[in-house]
């Protein structure tokens, strides 16, 4: 039986995703058991009463041996099952799935609006080489991409909330307030008031690379010879640069978009530290700072297990949408 | 001397090279004068009269003011380069070492070394970077070493991934095969005929390796995962982030660290877009 290439590789990379998921995994489990002290201490806090802490060492296997805590410690994996917080008693999986929403909306909607801004601006700036514009706006997108994340929030927050007075200085909601499902957080004016500044903050990072990468391929794709066509069949120049090169310059740009995504979750931590925004980021943190060992093995894994799909993913976007990358030329 | 020479005509034809070559070459200095520069000790808890001299505001006696607890700010800032360059200098050497070293085997060897090489680069790729660096601080102890470890093991596939394809291009040339015929050892072709030949290019990575650097351990500092004993611009933020420099409007504390650490990285982003011109030169025409 023969598939199409296109399926062939696309099954290729998903058995290469698990693969890595796999290793990820491992090498987590490995990490973790490798920390001075006694291993059970770590997954069981003395807070716990007698029956819990019974429940857990069988339920982990951590009276076992090392092989055999693996192989549960995987099928525990595979059912989601991740233990239990010492600080807050309860299931790793529920503050996970509690937290993890808050970090997606954050990194979608800034990288939206970073991406928007950026493309545009981008395209733009191919438009008008070498002028004042350049001059300025090139060295402001590297200074943006090489000021620490959390500086700029910092600046934001000590102008915008303390200064001004303008937005809230921390966490999602008013006190007070709270909100138990995704959709009532979306329709909440009172949460994207809260959003607004974390999201502004990772917005002035993230939008130079879409920016710099749009306009270097844009120059590259003005003097393709497809553009040189479309020249001399006398179309008009806001067609040229709307139908035929900004279609084309976008690809590396969408596959940023998916490798961004990835990389925004788990790099969003320093920022959901900053406004205190109730994210995955901020879960790891916490849970890293108080000990709480199985708290963050869990958030550790959901983090990288998201990387990996979106760099998966990023390599399917990019070979789906530019067939003239063969499969063997991407290794 | 022509090197030396060469050099300054290349930084004339690129803007961006020049500035932050000035830039590198201010941290430089400062960093090796620091003894002499700073007006206070870093960590001298100073006072004014009998109180501790805390939150002062910018002054002739404190050109950035004090901190909440009472050092100067101008003399940490200062006293930070050092570290800086210490932490983006290792860190980038280390980076690009390894990244050059799997490049130029993967690209040089092909087969199951490059197979291995980029099975290894996507489980790298697939851990994330901050996340890993606060676990590995809380597992070991935090410090500097652990961020040079996580920018060192999580950063090379970028430039192996640019050394090999260069390799792959550079071993089909005239002088590897003529190499080849007269009988150089494999390794002997490697490291002395093809490594030298990508360098430049090795060094143009290691530039933005050192920025990496830099905001990998603020970022470290901040979370609370820096060194403590150490003075660097990190560890100030996040000294002053807890200690309410924000809502007491003391920009004179948190604004300047943050810029330090933004002059620096950008001063490699400049260097290697500089120098990309000079190494390839078809983008110069973009």
């Amino acid at each position: 039986m023969t598939l199409p290439r296109s399926a062939r590789h696309t099954l290729e990379r998903l058995g290469h995703l698990l693969l890595v998921l796999w290793v990820v995994a491992s090498l987590t489990f490995v990490l973790f058991r490798l920390m001075p002290g006694d291993p059970t201490l770590n997954f069981l806090s003395p807070s716990f009463s007698e029956e819990t802490r019974a429940a857990l060492l069988k339920g982990f296997g951590l009276d076992r041996p090392l092989w055999d805590q693996y192989l549960i410690y995987m099928s525990n994996l595979l059912h989601g099952e991740l233990g239990m917080s010492f600080l807050q008693g309860k299931p790793v999986a529920v503050l996970l799935v509690d937290a993890l929403p808050n970090t997606v909306i954050l990194t979608l909607v800034s990288l939206c609006a970073a991406y928007a801004f950026g493309i545009v601006a981008g395209a733009f700036l191919a438009f008008r080489r070498g002028g004042a514009v350049e001059a300025m706006a090139i060295p402001a997108a590297l200074a943006s991409r090489a000021a620490p994340e959390f500086w700029l929030g910092m600046l934001l927050l000590a102008a915008l909330s303390f200064e001004f007075g303008w937005f809230p200085t921390g966490g999602a909601l008013s006190p007070g307030q709270e909100l138990a499902g995704v959709g009532a957080r979306l329709v909440s004016a009172d949460y994207w008031w809260h959003l607004a500044l974390p999201a502004l903050t990772l917005v002035l990072y993230l939008q130079g690379l879409p920016l710099l990468l749009m306009r270097a391929t844009m120059l590259e794709v003005m003097n393709d010879e497809f553009i040189v066509m479309a020249r001399m069949k006398g179309l008009s120049r806001w067609s040229i640069v709307m139908r035929h090169a900004a279609r084309n310059a976008l690809l590396p740009v969408v596959t940023a978009f998916a490798l961004g995504l990835g990389a925004s979750i788990g790099g969003n931590v320093v920022v959901e530290t900053v406004f205190a925004w109730p994210g995955i980021g901020r879960v790891l943190v916490q849970a890293v700072q108080s000990a709480d060992y199985p708290l963050a093995q869990g958030a550790f894994i959901l983090i990288a297990a998201v990387l990996v799909t979106m760099n998966s993913l990023a390599d399917l976007v990019y070979s789906a949408l530019d067939p003239r990358v063969s499969v063997r030329a991407r290794r | 001397m022509r090197g030396a020479r060469n050099f300054l005509k290349f930084l004339r034809g690129e803007p961006f090279a020049a500035v932050g070559a000035a830039i590198y070459s201010v941290i430089v200095v400062v960093a090796v004068f620091a003894d002499w520069l700073e007006p206070y000790a870093p960590r001298a808890i100073l006072k004014v009269g009998p109180r501790v001299a805390r939150y002062l505001p910018i002054s002739a006696a404190h050109w950035l003011g004090t901190t909440s607890s009472g050092r100067d700010v101008l003399s940490q800032v200062i006293h930070g380069t050092r570290s800086a360059l210490v932490v983006g200098l290792t860190a980038a050497i280390a980076v690009v070492a390894i990244g050059t070293l799997l490049g130029l085997l993967a690209g040089y060897l092909g087969g199951w070394v490059d197979r291995v090489v980029s099975w290894l680069a996507d489980i790298v790729l697939g851990l994330p970077f901050l996340p890993f660096m606060l676990i590995l601080a809380a597992l070991t102890h935090p410090g500097t070493g652990v961020v040079i470890f996580t920018v060192a093991a999580l950063l090379w596939p970028n430039t192996a991934r640019v050394i090999r394809a260069q390799v792959l291009s550079l071993r089909e040339r005239a002088w590897v095969e003529a190499a080849r015929v007269t009988g150089c050892s494999t390794a002997r072709i490697m490291f002395v005929h093809v490594l030298p030949q990508v360098l430049p290019l090795a060094a143009l990575y290691g530039s933005v390796a050192i920025g990496w650097a830099i905001l990998a351990e603020a970022s470290a500092s901040f979370l609370g995962f820096g060194d403590p004993e150490t003075v660097s611009w990190g560890v100030m933020l996040q000294d002053a982030y807890a200690n309410q420099a924000l809502s007491r409007g003391a920009w004179n504390w948190f604004a300047p660290p943050g810029a330090a650490i933004m002059a620096m990285v950008l001063a490699g982003f400049l260097i290697s877009r500089g120098s990309e011109k000079l190494l390839f030169p078809k983008l110069a025409e973009q």
